[in-house]
């Protein structure tokens, strides 16, 4: 197990020192850092002394070893379009990003669990038919689509809920959350429901799929012929062993809704990293993107180490292979 | 034995005598395609036949465009203001306007006709998606290839590049290539160029899983007797590879490519929606659904809804017909 950690953790880092080589050459290549950041009318020596200062007169190995020891102290530089340091800006509109993902993670598993049990254990009930195709639904639709849809029915032709932005957030120090008012959940139910329901369908279907397998197996017909109740048989015994996949696919769907996150960001102006990179993206803005890239693969190889170490964690019998070697 | 007699064995048994002649190839498959299982199982599906039916009309109306749509929304002369922001016909809007018969589905904010817009659309989405996906079919069918092949460093290098990009969404992926091009190109020449980088975008984003399905049946046809008796005979490695191997593992490409082409179609949509897509002057369904999104709040609902309709469609009927094509051709659902 100790080999395999090593492994993983070996891989993590060759993955973000790819990365970081990666939005190095965007600052080398695209567009030249000087130019984006005196005026028209500076000098030559002007622009000589800036190019020094810097550190561009340097070898590329040593810039590149510069922008390592700045981007691991969380400095990414200026902004081009905002004249602002990176780090602030991200700071700024990171915690409108995570209370969305966080908000529809929970929805996607505290649905999505629950229908999924259910539609597994009755198969053939029609509410469990009708689980199923609007998950078949949930599935085709694309994430903006959903938003556009629920924009036009709950904000413009019923009018319950508001179509953009955050609404009021409430500071608390180093964190401003919408999570503590009327207001802000009024706001964040429709972004964090468009972003969570092709996940919930997700985790319905792999409950059910994993119910049905598991339902199946010896040890559930022992259960039953011993005379358990069917209440510690489902709950206790069945689903107890579903959750393994679960909490996978879970994890690694983190990692996409943070994704898709920019999408739901778009639609309804929800002022979180994803609109900022977008708008980097539209304005060549370089250090806003290179930056969203180093943090977005930092985020998702954390995930994917937490849930490959998790595994070990929840399923007891990959940790007894590691105790038996020991016999 | 003479010298002759060894040489007969390894070079005059011409190893594409093996093979029969591609003219009858090509008979005998479509006889078997008829008679075979495939054919039998989508004569058996309704799902498979009417998502290939829908398919099909979506697919004549977008190559037949200009012949079929009512209006060329690509001649901006034909624009009349006059005519913008009609209602679908039988509809009539906040306003008290009354949709009238000649813009069935009603017009936007240019007066340009949204069936006709949805046709044109329907075209460009359909342009980007296969040409991405064949562009992804072919680079990963290759490098799955000569992966699965070769084998070695080679192999586990092109993994594991595999590996790392399947950690990332594509979407993600895609958004980047075409942020770094952005920067790259001048403003002039990147509007011009748009369409190109999309579709290397979106290619770039889907060629794993073409390579990693290649590579797993090469590994199986690699082990084979008809290879290992290419290989006695001396025929080059990558004959081999292109000529042997290739036909025997191109089976699944087909259906990778049919669900690609939904996920592209998507990718395609989504990054038009966001507006790093294809520029306003060649609207894909994405960016009409984009544009029309900013009249739903004065409740011109049609010019956002239609394109979406139209895009779902598309993707669910190409959806359903992969998967349908999977199960046909897996053998163990038999």
């Amino acid at each position: 197990m100790l080999a395999f950690i090593v492994q993983r953790l070996f891989q993590a880092i060759v993955v973000m020192f790819v990365v970081a080589l990666i939005s190095f050459t965007m600052f080398q290549f695209v567009g030249d850092p000087v130019n984006n950041m005196v005026g028209q009318e500076a000098t030559t020596e002007q622009r000589d002394a800036l190019r020094e200062r810097l550190g561009l007169n340097d070898t590329i190995p040593v810039q590149f070893a510069h922008y390592v020891m700045n981007a691991v102290q969380g400095e990414f530089g200026l902004s081009y379009r905002m004249g602002k340091p990176v780090q602030e800006l991200i700071a700024e509109r990171m915690p409108a990003t995570m209370e969305l993902v966080a908000v529809s993670a929970l929805m996607a598993l505290l649905i999505g669990v629950p229908m999924g049990v259910y539609t597994g254990l009755h198969r053939n009930s029609w509410l469990s038919r009708g689980f199923l195709t609007i998950s078949l639904v949930g599935i085709s639709l694309p994430t903006f689509v959903i938003g556009i849809l629920m924009i036009l029915a709950f904000g413009v032709w019923l009018g319950w809920l508001p179509t953009f932005g955050r609404g009021g957030v409430v500071d608390l120090g180093v964190w401003k959350t919408s999570l503590m008012t009327a207001q802000g959940w009024s706001h964040i139910i429709m972004p964090a429901t468009t972003l969570a329901l092709f996940q919930l369908t997700l985790i319905m279907r792999l409950v059910r799929a994993e119910m049905l397998e598991v339902l199946r197996t010896d040890y559930i017909k022992f259960a039953r012929a011993r005379g358990l109740r069917d209440r510690a048989i489902n709950y206790g015994h069945a689903l107890k062993n579903t959750l393994v996949p679960v909490i996978t696919i879970m994890g690694l769907q983190i990692g996409s809704l943070l994704a898709f996150s920019i999408i739901t960001e778009t639609v309804f102006a929800w002022p979180g990293m994803g609109l900022l990179f977008l708008q980097g993206i539209q304005f060549v803005d370089i250090p806003v993107m290179s930056s969203y890239l180093v943090l977005m693969a930092l985020f998702f190889v954390i995930i994917n180490l937490t849930v490959d170490l998790l595994y070990y964690a929840v399923d007891p019998r990959l940790r007894s292979e590691h105790v038996g070697a020991g016999h | 034995m003479s010298a002759r007699g060894t040489s007969i064995m390894a070079a005059d048994i011409d190893h594409r005598a093996l093979a029969p002649s591609l003219p009858r190839r090509a008979a005998d498959s479509v006889h078997r395609f008829f008679d075979g299982d495939v054919f039998y199982s989508f004569r058996n599906s309704p799902v498979a036949m009417i998502s290939f039916a829908v398919t099909m009309v979506l697919l004549i109306l977008a190559v037949f465009a200009p012949w079929i749509a009512p209006h060329n929304t690509d001649d901006v002369s034909t624009l009349n203001l006059m005519n913008a922001r009609f209602p679908p016909y039988g509809f009539t809007d906040d306003f008290g306007t009354e949709g009238v018969a000649q813009f069935l589905l009603g017009t936007d904010d240019q007066g340009r006709d949204i069936l006709s817009a949805i046709i044109f659309g329907l075209k460009v989405s359909l342009e980007v998606g296969f040409a991405s996906v064949i562009l992804a079919a072919v680079t990963g069918t290759f490098l799955g290839l000569v992966s699965g092949y070769a084998g070695g460093k080679l192999d586990s290098f092109i993994m594991r590049i595999a590996d790392v990009q399947l950690t990332f969404p594509s979407i993600l992926i895609a958004l980047l290539i075409d942020g770094i091009a952005g920067g790259l190109m001048p403003r002039a020449l990147h509007d011009e160029m748009k369409i190109y980088v999309l579709i290397i975008a979106i290619a770039a984003s889907q060629w794993v899983n073409f390579a990693r399905t290649v590579r797993g049946s090469t590994l199986v046809e690699k082990n084979k007797e008809y290879v290992q008796a290419a290989k006695v005979i001396g025929v080059h490695p990558a004959l081999i590879m292109f000529r042997h191997v290739l036909p025997n593992v191109t089976g699944p490409v087909l259906v990778i490519g049919t669900l690609s082409l939904a996920i592209a179609v998507l990718t395609e949509a989504t990054l038009s929606f966001l507006g790093v897509g294809l520029p306003v002057t060649r609207p894909s369904l994405g960016t009409l659904i984009r544009i029309g999104q900013q009249y739903i709040f004065s409740g011109e609902w049609w010019m956002t809804i239609f394109p979406s309709l139209a895009l779902v469609i598309l993707v669910l009927a190409v959806n359903l017909l992969g998967d349908w094509l999977r199960d046909a051709l897996n053998p163990k659902l038999r």
